[in-house]
């Protein structure tokens, strides 16, 4: 008897190690690729790579996100079969971690694609030590295998940000890649049946907010403090438009006293009022679909958010009638203008790197229409459409189902916000953007913080920050 | 001579190999984290500026640095006081008593300890779940009214991480006082039970203090531990929110280091940590110095 139940207990103890591991593999599927299988994965080469070479190897080093991999492995093939140049491309979750050490040892890729506002934030370290390879070039190179120009084909206004022209000298550092509309998402089913109109003021918003509460439901709700980047811009383009935000976005002196700011200020400090009181405890990266669920569940009306939500929550149980619906952020006031932030990532020459001409008709490629054909088409890990959409010139007509209504967007009166914080040096210690603007939104909701000390701590941080901006 | 000498070659070859990686994976990289803490530097920087000691000025006048190493000794005594007792206690009851399923509990306890961190965390979310949590609906259920406490909110969050690290650490600390004390003679118990000594005085007379040399292994082991499972679970379980309010030391140096870009100033948050938890070990070490006591 004592034997079998000793044996049982070791079955036990072996079972809920194996447990162990399944289920940190659930957990974070993102985050945790044991690192000899992520680089194992890590380094694929293109079919191409075997035959005799016409030109160098570039070396590409593209993060997989929701989009899956295969699209970068179809679009390097499609280069190779164009330009004749070999590409061995490296695509991995933690790209960071694959290519990180060896580039501390001076090898770097030729080419990066990796978007701004990761935690490791290799693309920002790479801007504040003014590593980046200049690309302004490549806007008038002609994409391979056509006639048009780079610069023709990419819409306008996307290299002229600060997110591609981070020291604002008229210099394009960043390419633009795989553009996405964010928005305020809601349950467009809840708001039929109940017969609410889509607020397009922040009054409105307020009275909305009223209306729901007496039903129970909380006006507002936010994964985490992240997501209010994004919002942040698009409410600074619509209280003062671009000449605000290009003031405040370089810590211009004195900017968080004028009366835009400080409308900026109430409209967020009033909204974090109307948030469902859950948010804060679990506005972090575990539990952050809890509080995207409260949108599903209808607990919260909003979210401020971007397209990939509708794949992310796909297998997420949701209210009866439930319909994804995106609206660009209120207007100030009635008649004013509501606008959307184009949230986008990039991609870039490190300084290091060894074939820079090769690599710059790698980036001019990714603009061709093939290239934008297969990202368009790209395929998620589970085999789910997941489409990469690149900025380029009429590239929405050819989106379907939720797609098209998220990206038609700004053809409904939403204008575009784009750009974000100008760059700063590794001077600037202890604080950053995020946790100055946008992680303590978590106090103010919970009644930890006033609105008062949320912008004093603003203020000092900017001073901090206008000391050390690039120039 | 010659024997002596090719003695000494002998012991040469055999430390080598462990020397040699001591050295290029311990010593060398600890020297180079007291030198990029004196630096102006990112991770991948291709130069660097010599500030001296401007990065560990700044430290000093830093809330948000302050504010974590706060976290972190709040951690380090509360984890290791509440640890200590239950590993303690648990151990002794489960060597000294009769039970039945002895060695059940003692899986039981011991099962927390082999689960990795990113799946305890999981577990405590649905614990910690406002509305749907293990926790709350109890409390509600003991007290006949609805009860949402935020667990993970502003005001909870370092509580919450505690009682987690708790349930974690107790089983390895609970295995290892159980092993001496099973190794201290029943004798003693029994002569001690014959003078009229009852469980709690012999548990302080005669367990206490032949197992403290065990004891104070194990208070240096909980100061190491704490602060390096305090980073993952505040990685894993709240990212260090809301609003910085579980940020630890190590997570704030990971921060600085990488997601604000400046390194040498994350290395000088390295580097005091690394002083506070070699200054911290020794003190312990010397408080708890005793004649050892042989059986």
């Amino acid at each position: 008897m004592k034997k079998i139940l000793s044996i049982l207990l070791v079955a036990a103890l072996t079972m809920s190690t194996l447990a162990g591991c399944s289920g940190g593999k659930e957990e974070k599927p993102a985050e945790t690729p044991s690192t000899t299988e992520g680089q194992g994965e890590a380094q694929e080469e293109t079919p191409e790579a075997e035959t005799p070479a016409e030109g160098a190897t570039i070396k590409v080093a593209a993060i997989e996100t929701a989009y899956g991999s295969q699209m970068w492995k179809d679009v390097c093939e499609a280069f190779t079969a164009e330009t004749g140049i070999n590409v061995e491309l490296i695509i991995d979750k933690n790209l960071e971690d694959v290519i990180g050490p060896s580039m501390q040892a001076g090898d770097y890729p030729d080419v990066i694609h990796l978007a701004t506002g990761r935690e490791k934030a290799l693309t920002e370290t790479f801007i504040k030590d003014q590593n980046i390879v200049d690309i302004t070039d490549v806007l008038s190179m002609t994409v391979p295998g056509e006639s048009a120009k780079v610069g023709d084909k990419i819409a306008g206004g996307f290299t002229e940000t600060s997110l591609t022209n981070p020291y604002g000298d008229g210099k394009t550092y960043l390419a633009p890649m795989f553009y996405s509309p964010c928005g305020l998402f809601y349950n467009a089913g809840l708001f039929e049946e109940k017969g609410w109109n889509v607020p397009t003021t922040w009054d409105e918003m307020w009275e909305l907010g009223d209306k729901a509460a007496a039903e129970g439901i909380a006006l507002f709700t936010y994964p985490t403090t992240g997501y209010f980047d994004a919002f942040f811009y698009a409410l600074m383009y619509s209280v003062g438009g671009a000449d605000f935000f290009d003031k405040a976005t370089n810590y211009e002196e004195g900017i968080w006293d004028t009366e835009e700011a400080k409308t900026c200020f109430d409209i967020v400090a009033k909204l974090a009022t109307y948030t469902e009181k859950t948010t804060p405890a679990q506005a972090n990266d575990q539990d952050f679909t809890k509080n995207q669920q409260l949108v599903l569940d209808n607990k919260a009306l909003f979210m401020p958010n971007g397209t990939w939500i509708v794949g992310e929550m796909a297998e997420a149980p949701r209210a009866d009638g439930f319909k994804w619906g995106m609206t660009a952020l209120p207007a100030v006031t009635a008649g004013g203008e509501g606008y959307s932030y184009t949230w986008f990532e990039q991609a870039w020459i490190p300084g290091g790197a060894q074939h820079q001409d090769e690599a710059k008709q790698f980036i001019a490629f990714l603009y061709s229409d093939t290239a934008c054909g297969i990202f368009a088409n790209a395929v998620n890990a589970d085999g789910e459409p997941a489409p990469a959409i690149q900025p380029v010139l009429g590239i929405a007509e050819t989106l379907q189902g939720d797609n098209q209504m998220f990206y038609a967007i700004y053809d409904n009166g939403a204008k575009a916000a784009m750009g974000n914080f100008a760059a700063y040096d590794s001077g600037v210690v202890g604080v950053s953007n995020r946790e100055v603007w946008f992680d303590p939104v978590n106090s103010l909701v919970s009644g930890n913080m006033t609105e008062q000390e949320w912008i004093d701590g603003i203020k000092s941080a900017s001073d901090q920050m206008r000391a050390n901006l690039i120039q | 001579m010659k024997k002596r000498s090719g003695r000494n070659g002998f012991i040469f070859l055999c430390a080598a190999p462990a020397v040699i990686l001591f050295t290029v994976f311990m010593i060398i990289p600890t020297i180079n984290v007291f030198r990029m803490s004196l630096f102006r530097r990112s991770a991948y920087s291709t130069t660097e500026d010599f500030v001296g000691l401007e990065n560990f000025t700044r430290l000093m006048s830093d809330a948000n640095f302050i504010r974590s190493i706060q976290n972190t000794i709040l951690l380090i005594v509360v984890v290791t006081i509440v640890t200590f007792a239950f590993a303690l206690v648990f151990a002794a009851i489960l060597t000294r008593e009769k039970i039945k399923g002895q060695n059940f509990f003692r899986i039981i306890f011991y099962i927390p300890n082999i689960l990795s961190v990113v799946v305890i965390s999981a577990i405590f979310s649905a614990i910690y779940d406002t509305n749907n949590g293990t926790l709350n609906s109890l409390l509600s259920l003991f007290s006949g009214k609805t009860i949402a406490i935020l667990w993970k909110g502003e005001n909870m969050v370092m509580v919450s991480l505690i009682i987690a690290m708790v349930w974690q650490a107790i089983g390895y600390y609970m295995v290892m006082y159980m092993a001496s004390m099973a190794s201290i003679p029943q004798s003693l118990y029994e002569s001690a039970g014959l003078d009229g000594a009852g469980r709690i005085t012999q548990f302080f007379q005669i367990t206490l203090p032949l197992i403290w040399t065990n004891i104070r292994t194990t208070l240096t082991f909980f100061i190491i531990s704490t602060i390096n499972m305090a980073f993952l679970f505040v990685k894993a379980m709240t990212s260090g929110g809301p609003n910085g309010a579980s940020e630890v030391a190590l997570s704030y140096m990971y921060k600085q280091a990488y997601t604000n870009s400046s390194y040498g100033y994350g290395m000088a948050i390295g580097a005091l940590v690394f002083i506070f938890s070699f200054g911290l070990s020794a003190l312990i070490n010397v408080v708890t110095k005793r004649e050892p006591l042989e059986f």
